[in-house]
C-alpha cells in the first residue's frame, strides 16, 4: 500500500491502542489537572499572586505533563517487536514516527489544550490572555512531542531510560517554555505578543522538519 | 508470484562480533528462489544476531550482503523480505484482525486474504479476539498469518517452532514447503530436527565459521 495509507493506518492503530489503554493515557492528563490545582492550595488564598503565576504554572505542569508521557511513545512498540516491523516496512521511517508522533499529541497534547482554558480560569488568568494560553499550546504542544520523540528513540533500549530522558529532553524544552509562558504573561498585561508567537511558530516548523529524520536514525540504532 | 529469476541473495565474507566476542567470520553463501537455508549452532552461537545483521537491524562487522546483485540498502530487499522473531510483533490490546489489517497497512499484499490465512493457520473465528487473550502458540500462528497476506520474497523465520505443538509444527513446514515451491526463499534457525523432504536445504553450522 502507499505510503499515505500507512502514515494514516498507523495513527489509526495508535489511536485505537490509546483507546483500550485509556487509563494509562489519561494518566498525564490528570497529572496536569493535579499540580496545577494545588497550586492554590500551597500558595493560600492570594488571587493577585495566583494570576500573576498563572502562565508559568500552566506552562510548567504542561511541560511536564508531556515529559511524563512521553515514554510510552516507542515503548510498548519496542518490547513486542512492532518496532522491528516498522523498521522493515519498505516505506520511509521518518513518516511512519511522524505518524506516531501526530498520535501522541493527539492523544496527550489535544486534552491538555482543552483543559488548560479552564484551569487558567481556576487561576484567574485574565481574560483576555485566554486566546494566547491557547495559541501557545496549539504551537508548542506538538513541539514537545517532536523533541521528545527523538529522547524516547534514544533512550528506549536502556533498561532504565527514564532519568537520561529527561536529563536529554528537559534542556531542549526551556526554550519552548520561556516563550510560550512570556507571551501569556504580556497578554494578560495587554502587551503584544506577535514576536513570541512568531517564535514558537517558526520552532513548531522547524522540528515538524527536522525531527522525524533523527528520531528514525535513533531508532534504528535502538533495535541493534 | 511471479518474480524474476535472477532474485538472489548473497552473502560475502560476513563477520560479526559481539561484546569483544567473535561470532563467527568469514561466512558466505547465497540463496536462490526455492531455497531454504537452516541455520544451525549452539546458544549464543550468533544465529540471531546473524538474522537481525539481515534484516537490516544490526550491522555487520565486515562483510557485505547482495540482493539481486545489489547492496541490500540500494535494493528493494525490505519490500521483499518478512521476519518474525522473538517478539511477535503484534499488539495484544487489539484484535487479531485489527493487527493483520496493520500489517497488511505497510506492504504489499500477498495472496491470501485476511481470513484465508486464519484458516490456514487453524486460527478460523478468532479475528475479534484480542492477542493478548491467545495462548503462546496462537500468537506465533498470528504472525505466521502475517507472512501469508503479505507478498514477501524471503522470509527470516528465527526459531519459528517455539512454543507450537506438533501439529503447528506440521503447519510450518507445510507453509515453508508451498512457499519455497512458488520461488520463495527461507531463512530459518531451529534446534528441532526437521523433516523437510524433498526441499532445496542448505545448512550452516555456525559453530565452524571462524
Amino acid at each position: 500500500m502507499s505510503l499515505t495509507q500507512a502514515f494514516w493506518a498507523i495513527i489509526r492503530r495508535d489511536l485505537l491502542l490509546a483507546f483500550r489503554r485509556r487509563a494509562e493515557m489519561a494518566n498525564p492528563l490528570l497529572f496536569f489537572v493535579m499540580v496545577v490545582t494545588l497550586f492554590p492550595l500551597a500558595v493560600g488564598a492570594q488571587p493577585n499572586l495566583l494570576q500573576t503565576m498563572a502562565p508559568g504554572v500552566i506552562w510548567v505542569s504542561a511541560l511536564l505533563a508531556a515529559l511524563l508521557s512521553l515514554d510510552g511513545l516507542f515503548r510498548s512498540d519496542f518490547e513486542d517487536g512492532s518496532l522491528e516491523q516498522l523498521l522493515l516496512s519498505p516505506h520511509s521511517l521518518s513518516i511512519l514516527v511522524l505518524g506516531k508522533i501526530v498520535a501522541h499529541w493527539l492523544v496527550t497534547g489535544l486534552p491538555l489544550l482543552l483543559i488548560a482554558p479552564l484551569l487558567a480560569l481556576f487561576l484567574g488568568l485574565p481574560e483576555r490572555a485566554m486566546p494566547t494560553l491557547w495559541l501557545t499550546l496549539i504551537l508548542a504542544t506538538p513541539v514537545l512531542s517532536l523533541i521528545g520523540a527523538i529522547g524516547v528513540a534514544l533512550t528506549v533500549g536502556l533498561r532504565r531510560g527514564g532519568m537520561i530522558l529527561s536529563l536529554l529532553v528537559l534542556p531542549l524544552y526551556i526554550p519552548v517554555l520561556i516563550f510560550a509562558s512570556n507571551a501569556v504573561d504580556r497578554a494578560a498585561s495587554g502587551l503584544p505578543v506577535t514576536a513570541q508567537i512568531n517564535i514558537l511558530l517558526s520552532m513548531f516548523l522547524l522540528s515538524l522538519v527536522l525531527t522525524p529524520l533523527p528520531t528514525a536514525a535513533a531508532l534504528k540504532m535502538s533495535v541493534n | 508470484m511471479e518474480h524474476l529469476p535472477q532474485i538472489k541473495l548473497e552473502v560475502a565474507d560476513l563477520s560479526c562480533s559481539r561484546d569483544d566476542r567473535l561470532l563467527f567470520s568469514g561466512l558466505n553463501f547465497s540463496l536462490s528462489p526455492g531455497q531454504v537455508l537452516l541455520l544451525e549452532g549452539s546458544n549464543g552461537s550468533g544465529k540471531t544476531t546473524l538474522l537481525r545483521v539481515l534484516c537490516g537491524f544490526r550491522e555487520a562487522d565486515d562483510g557485505q550482503i547482495f540482493w539481486s546483485g545489489q547492496p541490500i540498502t540500494e535494493s528493494t530487499f525490505f519490500a521483499d523480505t518478512a521476519y518474525v522473531g522473538h517478539a511477535d510483533g503484534t499488539k495484544k490490546e487489539l484484535t487479531v484482525a485489527e493487527n493483520l489489517r496493520f500489517a497488511l497497512a505497510l506492504s504489499r499484499s500477498g495472496k491470501y486474504s485476511i481470513e484465508a490465512a486464519l484458516e490456514k493457520v487453524q486460527l478460523a473465528g478468532y479475528d475479534d479476539n484480542l492477542v493478548q487473550t491467545l495462548s503462546a502458540g496462537q500468537k506465533r500462528r498470528v504472525s505466521l498469518a502475517r507472512l501469508l497476506i503479505t507478498d514477501k520474497i524471503l522470509w527470516i523465520l528465527d526459531e519459528p517452532f517455539t512454543s507450537l505443538d506438533r501439529q503447528g509444527i506440521t503447519l510450518i513446514e507445510n507453509l515453508i514447503y508451498e512457499h519455497v515451491k512458488q520461488g520463495g526463499m527461507v531463512i530459518l534457525t531451529s534446534h528441532h530436527d526437521l523433516s523437510l523432504p524433498q526441499m532445496n536445504l542448505q545448512r550452516i553450522h555456525l559453530d565452524s565459521c571462524h
